[in-house]
């Protein structure tokens, strides 16, 4: 652990992750990747879900992504970072409030609002505001309620 | 009564080959049917004011479709949008195809054009031009490919199999996809067990609703997606119900999962669902690019895909098609570059097309080749397939290009299919599945296709595949169940893949997973070529590995062939003087004849052969005289020598490999009577005859030439055996030593 909080991440050098900087990458409940084997399965010490990147990982390839000139896939990888922490039911409301005439503009306000306040993810927050924003403007929004927008 | 008018032969049997079952259309540009430059295609404009994009390709604010405020909010770098603003589009095109202007360079401009001027400056380029432009912009190093496998019964040992055997061929990523939605655990379950029995490392999807995918996703059942897809025009993108907004967060949700996410789009596409608004497929294709960029996604299939038939019906479509890659690899995205879906009933004009990415190389080169016979692909694909493998192989092998499979032998083929199949037995034992019978495991590692498999109870199947959704049986239950049952290398693969979604390296651009585990990305391993002697180059061990096809055959070995180490046929007497009878006709053989080489090309034995000419020669009535020519390998020397000895001034030459001449003493050595070159088809009634006609030649009667046959695929089918057994011709000549004087032994 002393390696891991001396050596800082470098986002132009430490890729890949898994490799370099086996130090830094951890499920959500700790575990690195060399902790996750056969043995540790039969022992029952690792769990289905647990196995996945954490917002810190998906975040430091965000910063890789930047440090190589990717913009939009930093973005992208940001509001991943976000969503990983949201269940994937809740993950999938979203994503079905986001398609064509599915939410009214009061629907997508109450979902920035959740994902600021409760989900801890105010990227996606702006982004959902973004989108409802324009919706509006290219008639996109759900139509069983006037929007502010429409009127 | 009316006369029908005579066709024309050719033009008739021209409409009966398979191209012609296409349709080719004069451009219809108000519906999208044009491959560059519709009427409607706006002038590249982009305005920017306080730092806010206000205009893009002729559109303010208020005309804005929900594509253009999407790229107005993410996809242009106005630093780099003033950079490019100073460039003519001339400029930048020529920056291109300029080798020393480096990919990065460019990358960085692509971020501050609009779509318009992104098709404008590409479409600029020539075939050959676009060719280097994608060799330059490609963004890893290492070119790759990616397979499908599928099958109609959406048999599990079937579809481990062929995962197997497209793993163990070197493609970085196998996709599958489903007959019946509920399947779907199943049949990613059976392609995870394969692929990572055939090599570790593998990527893997299962093309489903992105709801199902996620879940597949989540349970660690597959590690990619490409089912995103994108359109050019906002009534279609409504009609395949998203908005870049919706795809974008379907991209980020993917990605929070682990998922590697590459999104689809391709000309043609607005055509086809009636939507073009009167633009061009180059125009369309560079909205979506630009979009895709903009929503973050690391990459994208595209070059028309699954409407690549339609834009091949117009005029360059192939052409645009090409384009369509070169400005995905412009935008810095990850390109799968199609051809995938069947592009044409004609073996050429596919192949014509298919050289467009196979030549520069793309990240892969095909979005999915089909690893088994195309009846079975149900993605509608196989434009390639299992029996056109070897055919890709060559083609690899004569171009020296790495189309990202590899050769590998039917016993080791067998190896890796039998092994897949088995494990994917044990993980269904394992689970309590309906059993896979070792009559499938059988079938599935020898046989062709589904119709060799028995048919399984398909509603016990898709019971399993709820429960296995409902039972939440994950990645790291099958690497357990794989290794109680044995099968530990295969378990530990698996488990490689769950590992890997911790770090979740392969989420970088142009990722794909190395058999060690190590993630080789456009991060870690760029395309940096800068010219002749840099970049990706097939050479060293990887060359040897590509070029060494499992038919290819060691020349050595076929050269030490056809003799049976008898003694010799024909005995030498003393050297050979001029003859002085006028009935003389002398049959002169090569060097090696009846020696060191013993039958002709076509396998005629040399003394039948040297027996019907002389008893061709007797028959028209003269006397046949044996000689053996030893300073010349060459047929026309060996028949003129023969000639210049004849009391008759004619000779029959024979080389050892059965070519013949008819020749006269007073002619040219080159010029002849009758030449018989086509000696695979020569039979010993051909050299009778030939004895015969000499015997005429012999007393200047007039004489009807030998019937010969044609077949111009003889040299293709027989050149390398011809110059082998001309090579050992060669290597017993007796440099200036004269005619001799032979007799049958």
């Amino acid at each position: 652990m002393a390696y891991a909080d001396a050596v800082e991440f470098d986002p132009t050098r430490d890729y890949p992750l898994g490799r370099r900087r086996p130090d830094l990458v951890t499920t959500p409940s700790g575990l690195r990747q060399a902790d996750v084997t056969l043995d540790a399965l039969r022992a029952g010490t690792v769990d289905g879900d647990d196995v996945r990147a954490t917002t810190e990982t998906i975040k430091r390839q965000a910063a890789v992504a930047l440090a190589a000139g990717r913009m939009p896939l930093a973005e992208n990888l940001l509001r991943a970072a976000e969503l990983a922490a949201v269940p994937a039911d809740t993950v999938l409301e979203i994503y079905t409030a986001l398609r064509p005439r599915r939410a009214t503009a009061a629907e997508l306000e109450a979902w920035a609002e959740r994902l600021e306040r409760e989900l801890a993810a105010p990227r996606m927050a702006t982004f959902v505001r973004e989108a409802l924003a324009v919706y509006a403007q290219r008639g996109l929004l759900a139509v069983h309620e006037r929007s502010p927008a429409q009127v | 009564m009316s006369e029908v008018p005579r066709r024309s032969e050719r033009f008739v049997a021209r409409e009966a080959r398979e191209l012609r079952k296409e349709l080719l259309i004069s451009p219809w540009p108000e519906l999208g049917l044009v491959a560059f430059d519709g009427p409607n295609d706006p002038e590249p404009e982009l305005v920017v004011e306080d730092g806010r994009v206000t205009r893009i390709d002729g559109r303010g604010p208020d005309e804005f479709d929900v594509i253009d405020h999407f790229l107005a909010l993410h996809g242009l770098d106005l630093d780099a949008a003033s950079e490019a603003a100073a460039l003519t589009d001339e400029a930048l095109a020529h920056q291109l195809v300029d080798v020393d202007v480096p990919r990065d360079e460019l990358v960085r401009l692509s971020r501050g054009l609009t779509p318009a001027r992104l098709a404008r400056v590409v479409s600029m380029l020539d075939p050959v031009e676009l060719m280097f432009a994608l060799k330059k912009l490609r963004a890893r190093r290492r070119p790759a490919n990616q397979a499908h496998v599928t099958n109609l019964k959406e048999n599990p040992a079937l579809l481990a199999a062929d995962a197997a055997e497209a793993a163990a061929r070197g493609f970085a990523e196998v996709e599958t996809t489903v007959g019946v939605a509920r399947y779907a655990p199943l049949n990613a379950l059976a392609i995870l067990v394969g692929s990572q029995s055939g090599r570790p490392g593998v990527l893997t999807q299962c093309a489903v609703e992105e709801r199902r995918n996620l879940q597949l996703a989540i349970r660690g059942l597959v590690t990619y997606a490409e089912t995103l897809s994108v359109y050019g025009t906002e009534p279609v993108f409504i009609d395949g119900d998203d908005t870049p907004w919706s795809k974008a967060l379907l991209a980020a949700a993917y990605a929070s999962r682990g998922v590697k996410v590459r999104f689809t789009s391709g000309g043609g596409s607005e055509a086809l669902m009636g939507h073009a608004e009167g633009k061009s497929m180059l125009y369309l294709e560079a909205r979506c690019l630009a979009t895709i960029r903009a929503a973050g996604s690391q990459g994208v299939q595209n070059g028309s895909i699954s409407c690549v038939a339609l834009a091949l019906s117009v005029p360059g479509g192939t052409r645009e098609i090409l384009a369509e890659n070169v400005l995905a690899a412009w935008l810095d995205l990850e390109v799968a570059s199609g051809n995938d879906a069947i592009a044409s009933h004609s073996e050429i004009r596919k192949t014509a097309k298919l050289m467009g990415q196979f030549l520069p190389g793309t990240d892969f080169v095909t979005s999915g080749y089909s690893v088994m016979p195309r009846r079975d692909n149900t993605f509608g694909g196989g434009n390639y397939d299992a029996d056109d493998l070897d055919e890709w192989l060559t083609v690899q092998r004569d171009w020296q290009v790495d189309g990202g499979i590899e050769p590998v032998g039917e016993e080791e083929v067998l190896g890796v299919r039998g092994r897949a199949a088995t494990a994917v037995q044990a993980v269904f034992s394992a689970f309590g599945f309906p059993a896979i019978s070792d009559e499938e495991v059988e079938a599935a590692t020898h046989g062709s296709d589904s119709r060799d498999l028995p048919d399984r109870d398909r509603a016990a199947d898709v019971a399993a595949a709820d429960r296995m959704l409902a039972d939440r049986i994950s990645g790291l239950d099958v690497a357990l169940a794989l290794a109680d049952a044995g099968f530990a290398d295969v378990a530990e693969a698996v488990l490689g893949m769950q590992r890997q979604r911790i770090a979740a390296d392969y989420l970088q651009t142009s990722a794909i997973i190395a058999p060690d585990g190590t993630v080789e990305a456009a991060v870690n391993d760029p395309n940096e070529y800068a010219g002749p002697g840099t970049g990706y180059r097939l050479e060293g061990d990887r060359w040897a590995r590509l070029r060494s096809l499992p038919h290819e055959l060691d020349p050595r070995a076929l050269a030490n062939g056809g003799t049976d180490g008898g003694p010799p046929l024909l005995a030498e007497l003393a050297p050979a003087g001029r003859g002085d009878s006028p009935r003389e006709v002398v049959v002169a053989v090569g060097p090696a004849f009846g020696d060191g080489l013993r039958e002709t090309i076509n396998g005629l034995r040399h003394e039948e052969v040297l027996a019907a000419v002389v008893a061709g020669v007797r028959e028209g009535g003269a006397e046949p005289r044996l000689v053996r020519i030893r300073r010349s390998s060459d047929v026309a020397f060996i028949a003129h020598d023969g000639a210049r000895l004849s009391g008759s001034g004619v000779a029959v030459g024979l080389q050892s490999k059965g070519t013949a001449v008819i020749h006269r003493a007073d002619l040219q050595p080159l010029d002849n009577l009758e030449l018989f070159g086509m000696a695979p088809l020569l039979t010993l009634a051909s050299y009778r005859a030939i004895g015969g006609n000499a015997a005429g030649y012999a007393f200047g009667e007039p004489v009807g030439p030998v019937p010969t046959e044609l077949d111009n695929f003889a040299r293709a089918k027989l050149i390398v055996t011809t110059t082998l057994l001309h090579a050992r011709e060669t290597a017993a000549i007796v440099p200036d030593a004269p005619a001799i004087d032979v007799t049958l032994a």
